[in-house]
C-alpha cells in the first residue's frame, strides 16, 4: 500500500482541494480563452470594417441639390442648402421643437447638411431628395409611411417621429471631399 | 441508491419536479466504474469532447459560409482572412476532424483488443459502428463544402460509386446529384446534411452511453466487476484522469492547428473546383485511405463497392464471429499476434490507399515509382530488352533481388492487405474461438487468482496502472 | 512497467508514427525542388516585412501583368508594413470598374483600399487569348496549392523559389521543347508556358528576387502565420501548465489506490 508520506488527511485534503481548484480554474480559463474567439468572430469582419467609411466627392453637387449615398447599408442624405434654407433653419424657435437642437450643432459647414436618411419613427426612408418628391410643409423631408415632416435642418416638426434625423460622424477631408463614418 | 441531497434550494426545487440533477449525479458522479481502467479508456471521453468542439466551431463557421458554387470557395477564404479569428476556427474545425478520427480509431482498436464488443455489450458496440458510419458521412460532406478541386472530384468519385448498383444505380446517382453532375444542388444539400448529421451523432452518442451504463465499462482484464470492491465512483477518479488526458490530447491537437494546419490535407483543395480539369491523383482524406485501398483492390466496380461496404458492415457481426469466452486480449496469447498484425495491416491499407494502384513500391529504396520507370530500371539492371522486361514485370511484381529492383505493385499489396483484413474477422477470429487456449483469467479485479499463470497473478496484484 | 507493456507501447507508437509518416508524405515532391531558408520557418517563424514589401513590388511590376490575386484587397497591404496613406496611394493608382451609374453605364474610378487587387484580364477567356491559350493562374493561394504544404508549411515557398531560379535557356540533351514552352527544372514535366519572369541584375540578383516573391506568395496564401505562431506558443504554454497541474491532481486523487 502507498504510504502517506505527506502529512495527515487534513493537509493532504487541502492540497488536494488546491490542486482540484487549480485544475478547475485553469480549465475554466481555457474554456473562456476558447469562447472569446468564437464570440469575436461574430463582430464585424475586416471587409465589413473596410466599408465602414465612405468618401463622397461634393464638387458635382449644385446649390439646392441633394444626393443620397449608401453608408453602412443605410442611405445618407447630403443636401447643399440654399441661403434661404439656411436662414429658415437658423430662425426656428427652439421651444417649438419636439427634439430641440439649434441648427449650428447639426452642421459643420452651414451649406452642407449631412443626415442619415432613416425616419426616427419606424425606419422608413423619407422623401425629399429628388426635385419631384414632396418635402412637407417645412421644406425638409416628408416620410410617406406615417406622415412625419422634417425641416431644412432635418429636425422633426410634425408627425409621430420622436427625434431629429441623425447626424452621422463625418470629416471634411477638403472643401470638396467629405468622409462619412 | 438514495437520492443525493443537494445543498442549493433552487436545485432541490427543480430536481423534485424534474430529477435531472439526481440523474446526472448518479450517471456521472457516483457511477461505479472498474478501478483498473488504463489510459486506453480515456479515448471515449476524448471523442465526446471532439464532437462538442466540432459542433461549436462548425456552428460559428456556418454563420460565415455561403453554400453556393460561385461563393463557397471565396467565403472560406474570407473566413481565413477577414473574419476575426476566422483562420483559427477554420483550422480547429479542419484539423479537429482528423483528431476526431484518430481518437475514434484508437477507441475502436481498444474495443477490438479488450473484447469490449462481447456480450452483454454487443449493442453498445453496434451503436458505436453506427456513430462511425455517421462520422464518415459527415466528414465526407464537410470536405466537399470548401469547393476545392479535391472537394469536387472526391464528391464526383464517391457519388459515382452508387452507379455500381444494378438497374437503379444511375437513377440514384442523378437523385443524389440533383442534376447531371456534382453541381450547386449537390453542394446545397450536402451542406444541410452536414449541418444535420452531427446532431444525429449526438443522439446516437446518448444511446451509446446509455447502453454503456447498463452494464458498465469493460476493463483491461476483461472480467466482470463483482461488487463495490472492484469499482470506484466516476467522480473524482475518472473525471480528473480525463482532465489530464484532455490536456495531453490538446497539446497534440494544438501542434497541428498552430504549426502544421495543412499537413493532413491535400494542397489541391486550395485550387477552386474545376469540372473540366481532373487532378492527377484523386485522394480522399487520410481517414478514408484504408477503405479506398479495399475499394481499389477489386477490379470489378460493384464488387469493389460491396467489399468496401462489407469491411465496415462486418464489424456489426463481430460479437458473433469472435466467440471466445475470454474477453481481453491480455489472456489470449495467439489472438494478440493476429491483432497486432491487423493494426499494421490497417496502416498498410492506408499506405495503399494513398498512392496510385499501378505504381510500384520498391521497399529497398523506399520509393514509389510509376510503372514505366520501374520497367525501365528493371530492364537496365537485369540486362533485358524492354519487351522482355515488360513480360517479366508482368502483372504481379518485378523480382530481381540481385540488382535490388524488387518492387510490388501498390494494388497487389492492397489486395494482400485486404485479404488479411477479411480473414481476421471471418476466419481467424472464429477459429481462435475454437482452438485457442487462453491463459488463466483471474477470479476478480480485486482478489488475486488462486494459482494460475504468472501474468494473471501479476495483473491481479496491480489492479491499475500507475500514471 | 512490465516488459510486455513496454513492447506493446512501443508497437503502438510505431504504428502511430508509421501512419502519420504515410499521411504527411508528399507524393508530388520534386527531387529538383531545393529547400530554402525562410524567416517564417519553424516554431517561432515570422514573416520579414521588408522582404514582403520587396516581394509585393515584384508582383506589382512583373507578375500583375498576367496574374490576378483576386482574394487580396489593397487594405491587406497594411499588414506587410505599408502605411494607411501608402495603401491609399497604391489603390488609387489603379482604375477599377464600378457601376452601373444612374444612366445604367459601367464606369471606371480610382481604386480604394477596400477594393480587391485589380485583375489584369476581365475573364478567363481574355486571359487565355492573350497567352497562347494558357491560363496564368490566380496567385493568391499558389504557395499552398502547388508543391504541397509539407509538414511545417514552407514547401510552397521552396517550390516557387525553385521555379523562379529553375529556368534553363537550352534544354538538356534528348529533350525537345514544345512550341511556346520553356525548360524549367522544378516544373512538373519540365516544360512551362510562362517565360522566365525575373531578370538578373547586380542591384536585384535573381536569387534574391526569387526569395522575395516566394515569401510574398507565402504571405498571400497564409496571412495568419504570425498570429498563428504567436497564439500557438501561448496555447502550448497554457496547456503544458494545465496538464502538469491536472497530472498532479490526478496523482493526488488516486494516491491511496496505488
Amino acid at each position: 500500500m502507498a504510504q502517506a508520506t505527506h502529512g495527515g488527511p487534513a493537509e493532504s485534503g487541502t492540497r488536494r482541494d488546491f490542486l482540484n481548484l487549480m485544475t478547475t480554474s485553469l480549465a475554466g480559463f481555457g474554456a473562456l480563452a476558447v469562447a472569446w474567439p468564437m464570440i469575436h468572430s461574430l463582430n464585424p469582419s475586416k471587409d465589413v470594417l473596410a466599408l465602414a467609411s465612405v468618401e463622397v466627392d461634393l464638387s458635382a453637387i449644385e446649390v439646392g441639390q441633394a444626393v443620397t449615398v449608401k453608408w453602412r447599408g443605410k442611405p445618407v442624405f447630403i443636401r447643399r442648402r440654399t441661403e434661404e434654407e439656411i436662414k429658415q433653419a437658423e430662425e426656428v424657435d427652439l421651444a417649438t421643437l419636439r427634439d430641440p437642437q439649434p441648427d449650428d450643432v447639426r452642421v459643420q459647414k452651414p451649406e452642407w447638411l449631412i443626415l442619415v436618411g432613416v425616419c426616427t419613427h419606424l425606419g422608413c426612408v423619407p422623401q425629399g431628395q429628388k426635385p419631384a418628391e414632396p418635402r412637407g410643409q417645412y421644406g425638409g423631408w416628408f416620410c410617406p409611411c406615417h406622415g412625419s415632416e422634417y425641416d431644412t435642418s432635418g429636425r422633426i416638426r410634425r408627425g409621430p417621429a420622436p427625434l431629429n434625423l441623425e447626424v452621422p460622424t463625418y470629416t471634411f477631408e477638403s472643401d470638396t471631399l467629405v468622409k462619412i463614418g | 441508491m438514495a437520492a443525493p441531497v443537494f445543498k442549493n434550494p433552487v436545485i432541490r426545487w427543480i430536481d423534485h419536479r424534474l430529477p435531472i440533477f439526481s440523474y446526472l449525479h448518479h450517471e456521472a458522479y457516483e457511477y461505479p466504474t472498474p478501478k483498473n481502467l488504463s489510459y486506453w479508456w480515456n479515448f471515449g471521453s476524448l471523442a465526446g469532447v471532439m464532437l462538442m468542439v466540432m459542433i461549436a466551431t462548425g456552428l460559428i463557421l456556418a454563420m460565415q459560409y455561403t453554400p453556393h458554387v460561385d461563393h463557397a470557395f471565396n467565403s472560406v477564404e474570407r473566413i481565413m482572412r477577414d473574419v476575426n479569428y476566422g483562420w483559427l476556427l477554420r483550422y480547429i474545425h479542419m484539423n479537429g476532424a482528423s483528431m476526431f478520427f484518430i481518437v475514434v480509431y484508437i477507441h475502436i482498436f481498444r474495443g477490438l483488443y479488450y473484447g469490449s464488443y462481447k456480450a452483454p455489450r454487443e449493442l453498445l458496440w453496434q451503436l458505436g459502428v453506427v456513430i462511425y458510419l455517421l462520422m464518415m458521412a459527415t466528414a465526407f460532406m464537410g470536405y466537399v463544402l470548401p469547393w476545392g478541386q479535391m472537394s469536387f472530384w472526391g464528391a464526383t468519385v464517391i457519388t459515382n460509386l452508387f452507379s455500381a448498383i444494378p438497374w437503379v444505380g444511375d437513377s440514384i446517382v442523378t437523385l443524389l446529384w440533383g442534376g447531371f453532375s456534382v453541381d450547386n444542388p449537390t453542394l446545397n444539400r450536402l451542406f444541410v446534411l452536414h449541418f444535420l448529421l452531427p446532431f444525429v451523432i449526438l443522439a446516437v452518442v446518448v444511446l451509446h452511453i446509455g447502453a454503456l451504463h447498463r452494464f458498465g465499462s469493460n476493463n483491461p482484464l476483461g472480467i466482470d466487476t463483482k461488487g463495490p470492491q472492484d469499482t470506484i465512483p466516476f467522480h473524482p477518479y475518472y473525471t480528473v484522469k480525463d482532465m489530464f488526458g484532455l490536456g495531453v490530447f490538446f497539446i497534440f491537437f494544438a501542434f497541428w492547428v498552430f504549426w502544421a494546419p495543412n499537413a493532413l490535407g491535400h494542397p489541391d483543395n486550395y485550387i477552386p473546383a474545376n469540372p473540366l480539369s481532373t487532378p492527377e491523383h484523386i485522394v480522399p482524406e487520410w481517414y478514408y485511405l484504408p477503405f479506398y485501398a479495399i475499394l481499389r483492390s477489386i477490379p470489378d466496380k460493384l464488387m469493389g463497392v460491396i467489399a468496401m461496404g462489407a469491411s465496415i458492415v462486418i464489424l456489426f457481426f463481430l460479437p458473433w464471429l469472435d466467440r471466445s469466452p475470454v474477453r481481453s486480449g491480455t489472456f489470449r496469447p495467439v489472438f494478440k499476434w493476429f491483432f497486432w498484425i491487423l493494426v499494421f495491416d490497417c496502416v498498410i491499407l492506408m499506405f495503399c490507399g494513398k498512392y496510385a494502384p499501378e505504381a510500384y513500391w520498391t521497399p529497398f529504396t523506399f520509393e514509389i515509382v510509376d510503372a514505366a520507370t520501374f520497367t525501365e530500371r528493371y530492364a537496365a539492371l537485369a540486362g533485358l530488352s524492354h519487351e522482355a522486361a515488360l513480360n517479366a514485370v508482368g502483372e504481379m511484381w518485378g523480382v530481381n533481388f540481385a540488382s535490388g529492383t524488387f518492387g510490388i505493385k501498390i494494388v497487389r499489396l492492397g489486395q494482400l492487405a485486404t485479404i488479411y483484413y477479411f480473414a481476421y474477422f471471418l476466419i481467424i477470429l472464429p477459429l481462435l474461438s475454437i482452438f485457442e487456449t487462453p491463459k488463466q483469467v483471474p477470479l476478480s479485479i480485486s482478489k488475486p487468482v488462486l494459482g494460475g499463470g504468472r501474468a494473471a497473478a501479476h495483473a491481479a496484484a496491480k489492479p491499475m496502472e500507475k500514471a | 512497467m512490465s516488459a510486455s507493456r513496454v513492447i506493446l507501447g512501443l508497437l503502438t507508437l510505431l504504428a502511430g508514427l508509421a501512419a502519420v509518416a504515410i499521411v504527411i508524405a508528399n507524393p508530388v515532391a520534386h527531387s529538383e525542388v531545393h529547400a530554402g531558408h525562410w524567416s517564417f520557418k519553424g516554431f517561432f517563424g515570422t514573416y520579414d516585412q521588408a522582404q514582403l514589401k520587396r516581394g509585393h513590388q515584384i508582383y506589382a511590376n512583373v507578375c500583375a501583368g498576367c496574374h490576378s490575386m483576386d482574394l487580396l484587397a489593397y487594405r491587406d497591404l497594411q499588414e506587410i508594413g505599408y502605411t494607411e496613406d501608402e495603401v491609399k496611394e497604391i489603390a488609387a493608382a489603379v482604375q477599377v470598374m464600378d457601376g452601373p451609374n444612374d444612366a445604367g453605364e459601367m464606369f471606371e474610378r480610382a481604386g480604394r483600399p477596400s477594393d480587391r487587387f485589380k485583375a489584369p484580364f476581365a475573364n478567363e477567356q481574355a486571359a487565355r487569348a492573350a497567352n497562347n491559350g494558357a491560363l496564368p493562374p490566380d496567385l493568391t493561394l499558389i504557395a499552398k496549392s502547388r508543391a504541397g504544404v509539407g509538414f511545417l508549411g514552407y514547401e510552397g515557398a521552396d517550390y516557387i523559389h525553385s521555379l523562379m531560379t529553375g529556368y534553363e535557356e537550352t534544354p538538356p540533351e534528348g529533350v525537345t521543347l514544345g512550341e511556346g514552352l520553356y525548360y524549367n527544372h522544378a516544373f512538373k514535366g519540365h516544360q512551362i508556358a510562362m517565360p522566365p519572369p525575373l531578370v538578373d541584375s547586380p542591384e536585384a540578383p535573381l536569387a534574391q528576387q526569387a526569395e522575395d516573391i516566394a515569401a510574398f506568395m507565402s504571405w498571400a496564401s497564409e496571412t495568419n502565420l504570425d498570429d498563428r505562431h504567436r497564439m500557438g506558443i501561448k496555447a502550448i504554454l497554457f496547456l503544458v501548465i494545465f496538464t502538469l497541474i491536472a497530472y498532479a491532481a490526478k496523482r493526488k486523487v488516486w494516491a491511496h489506490l496505488h
